[in-house]
């Protein structure tokens, strides 16, 4: 009985596994990149639907450890995949007899031929079909049965080695180029590349693996009985991260403009994610007009300091000053009709706010001295010491300097007496008022400095683009910085890089997936929601007492 | 003069009649209960003191002073501090950032650092939960948390409201104990009951409200004795 039930939610996945390739298939995106080679002639297209059912067999196997004989769990895993793969080849059996075109635009011959590896017989394709199927969902329905070490060496190899190879093209920008160069055709990895490659990786992944396993204590990522840890420990971790952000954009990444600027938007998000924090994360107000501060920074530089007609000829270090003070005043002067309203009405009136700056900045009404549809152009790069900053690489270093100084100000903040009301003020308005925390002066620093963060990334976003357009400056931004906050982790500082690096960097990375990219970008999120709802770098919740030589210290 | 005196006071949400002319006093060093069913305008009467519910009509004094022309956070400046309804501790922070919050409204150092002592003397719990995120706690210690959090302001009336709300028997009877104990040091207290049973027990003096009204203002073993008080709020036949 027992047994009957573990082949029936096999049979079940394996029926899944067809649906889901068979999704994938009809979306078009397997013929679409099917050009791009991965690994040998293996192409991006052979990946997308493979990963299906090798991560089915991975992930059938991973539930029936336990629950059956170890020597029967790769045969579950390849009925998953064969079964999978024998729903897909439905697809062509039935593409030819019926013409499945007028529903299904990509369901065309050349998609069945390329399914059935462009084999002559249609028996012999589906032959090869099911048997690559069952195989994948065999090898990856192993791992689970072997031994942790070896388990966490293979998937940690094969995924990395798959990775490199989808992401060939940016590995060869970087410094790993002089040392992997070899082992890359133009695009993708050569065949013996990536089995160095994989044997490689699987080595270090599996001496990282041993190495956990004979510490334990370095699994647990916060200490609770060891108290915190000592401070040459904490400084010499911050030194090697301060050292390894110098480097990245001219050593790590070759001074590479398309990769720099990927990290400049980057980091440009990450200084308006760390002020929306102070305002959503700290205080609780759900602002989602964010991007109009990012835009009043942006129009203050580039009206100061453009060299076209619109521009006052100021330098951008004379304008960045009046940028931020120019934000933090929209910030206050929104903040005071809002001040009465909580949650959703103050994120539809903050909403309203935000598209009143993109329309007022679009409009011909202010067009002489905003420049209307046509923008502002001629916005000279910011000089430094004679210097012009007018590559990505040198303008990462002025925004790694915001970041800096943001994330030095938020975590300052946070801890604050000021910080402290912001917190109070989120978990209940009524009580914390009644603690005596004034709500009007309360709210309105934190929109303050929230908008004032905002419009720093915005000045330096005008200056590192050298124009600006009012259609930039639209809603999206806002739910942009919002989800970054949210994927990260509510309220926690590192989770705002950890979310600007994953909706922000990654999306850019994938350019290849074209039009599948946003695809991909939403099933990233729900499958994050659904794994880690609190986010990727969560704020640490006290569950435990903490260690008695850092409690007595009162409100200051 | 009395501490705490509330003359006539009308108080409406919307167009709802919440508070039809309440007048009551509270001496110095006394404990007061307010007694009536639900809606009865218990917890209105609370929120009117401490401004969140501005009077319509009517006053309300501390020490004689008119505490109309203050807004809600600075009436804890003036010696008034609340445990609200269901608690109201703040969940994501600590134990000890919550008192710390409770004086949110002072600077001196030293004193609060004795009150912290004080707090943790009265609730040993608190003293060995202090690092734990409060919304971790048990009810029963979540209560004991907002009250601690209540003192931290140093009050001189401190209004409870429901302290016995959800909470087991054995927990109701030793938070009373507190209640007196916070009271015996020196604290008057306001205590806004459902269960009047208790709180007649440990209060000196009571007022029954319905709809928006006193109906009976009397001391607390009077009420205790008197038939309606009996089988309308204490269950007897």
């Amino acid at each position: 009985m027992q047994n009957a039930t573990i082949w029936r939610s096999t049979v079940k996945a394996g029926l899944l596994t067809g649906v889901i390739a068979i999704y994938i298939a009809l979306t078009g995106m397997v013929l679409s990149l099917s050009q791009r080679p991965v690994i040998g002639k293996l192409s991006l297209g052979h990946v997308v639907y493979m990963l299906v059912f090798a991560g089915m067999g991975y992930i059938v196997a991973r539930r029936h450890v336990g629950k059956t004989q170890r020597a029967l769990v790769p045969v579950h895993g390849a009925l998953v995949g064969g079964l999978g793969a024998a729903l897909l080849a439905l697809l062509p059996i039935v593409g030819r007899k019926i013409d499945l075109a007028w529903m299904f635009v990509t369901a065309k011959p050349n998609l069945y031929k390329f399914l059935l590896f462009n084999q002559e017989s249609t028996a012999l394709g589906i032959g090869y079909l099911i048997l690559t199927g069952a195989a994948l969902g065999a090898a990856t329905a192993t791992l689970p049965v072997l031994p942790p070490v070896l388990h966490q060496a293979l998937l940690g190899g094969a995924s990395t080695t798959l990775l490199m190879g989808v992401l060939a093209e940016l590995v060869q920008r970087t410094i790993l180029k002089k040392a992997l160069g070899p082992l890359f055709a133009y695009k993708g990895l050569k065949p013996w590349g990536a089995a160095v490659l994989f044997v490689a990786l699987s080595v270090l992944f599996g001496l990282y693996a041993w190495w956990r396993q004979n510490h334990p204590q370095a699994q647990r990522s916060v200490p609770l009985e060891t108290g915190p840890e000592p401070a040459w420990k904490r400084s010499l971790k911050l030194g090697l991260l301060l050292l390894l952000l110098l480097i990245l954009p001219i050593w790590l990444l070759s001074k590479d403009t398309y990769l720099n600027s990927v990290l400049n938007l980057v980091g440009l998000y990450v200084i308006m994610g760390l002020g929306l924090n102070i305002v959503v994360g700290f205080a609780g107000l759900l602002d989602l007009g964010y991007v109009a501060f990012f835009a009043i920074g942006a129009y203050t530089v580039a009206l100061m300091t453009s060299l076209g007609p619109l521009g006052m000829g100021y330098s951008f270090w004379q304008a960045l000053p009046v940028a931020i003070v120019f934000a933090l005043s929209a910030g206050v002067i929104l903040g005071v009709p809002v001040l009465r309203m909580r949650g959703d009405y103050l994120a539809i009136v903050t909403l309203g706010f935000g598209e009143i700056i993109r329309i007022l900045a679009n409009s011909d009404w202010l067009k002489p001295f905003m420049g209307g549809a046509l923008g502002v152009l001629d916005i000279p790069k910011p000089e430094i010491f004679g210097r012009v900053l007018k590559e990505e690489y040198q303008l990462y270093y002025l925004i790694l300097a915001g970041i800096l100084l943001t994330w030095f100000i938020a975590s300052r903040l946070y801890h604050s007496r000021v910080g402290r009301a912001w917190q109070a003020l989120r978990e209940d308005e009524d009580v914390a008022e009644a603690m005596g925390i004034h709500l009007v002066t309360t709210k309105l620093l934190a929109f303050g400095f929230g908008a004032a963060f905002s419009g720093l990334s915005g000045a330096i976003f005008a200056a590192k683009v050298g124009s600006v357009y009012p259609h930039t400056f639209n809603l999206i931004i806002s739910i942009n910085v919002l989800s970054l906050i949210i994927v990260g982790g509510i309220g926690s500082l590192p989770g705002v890089v950890v979310g600007a690096l994953a909706l922000v960097g990654l999306p850019e990375l994938l350019r290849e997936f074209s039009e599948y990219r946003m695809l991909f970008y939403g099933i990233a999120l729900i499958a994050m929601m659904l794994v880690k709802p609190e986010g990727f770098w969560p704020k640490r919740l006290n569950v435990y007492a903490r260690p008695d030589e850092s409690a007595p210290e009162t409100a200051q | 003069m009395a501490l705490l005196e509330l003359h006539n006071v009308h108080a409406y949400y919307g167009n709802i009649h919440a508070l039809k002319g309440i007048s009551l006093t509270v001496e110095e060093g006394e404990i007061v209960t307010l007694i009536g069913a639900n809606g009865a305008g218990k917890t209105t009467t609370l929120r009117v003191i401490t401004m969140l519910l501005p009077p319509r009509e009517g006053q309300v004094l501390l020490h004689g002073e008119d505490l109309s022309q203050y807004r809600t956070h600075e009436i804890v400046l003036k010696g008034i501090s609340m445990v609200p309804e269901g608690r109201g501790v703040f969940a994501r922070l600590t134990v000890l950032e919550n008192l710390e919050l409770g004086a949110y409204t002072r600077n001196d150092k030293q004193a609060i650092a004795e009150d912290l002592e004080r707090v943790f003397t009265l609730f040993p719990r608190l003293k060995e939960r202090q690092g734990q995120a409060a919304g971790t706690l048990s009810g029963g210690e979540q209560q004991m948390l907002a009250i601690g959090r209540a003192l931290m302001s140093r009050p001189k009336i401190l209004l409870l409201d429901e302290p016995s709300m959800g909470l087991a028997p054995i927990l109701v009877e030793s938070i009373f104990d507190i209640i007196q104990e916070i009271n015996r040091q020196g604290t008057t207290i306001l205590l806004v009951e459902q269960n009047a049973l208790m709180a007649l027990q440990i209060a000196h003096r009571g007022y029954v409200l319905r709809t928006g009204e006193i109906v009976l203002a009397d001391t607390a073993e009077n009420l205790r004795n008197n038939e309606m008080v009996q089988k309308t709020y204490l269950g007897m036949e």
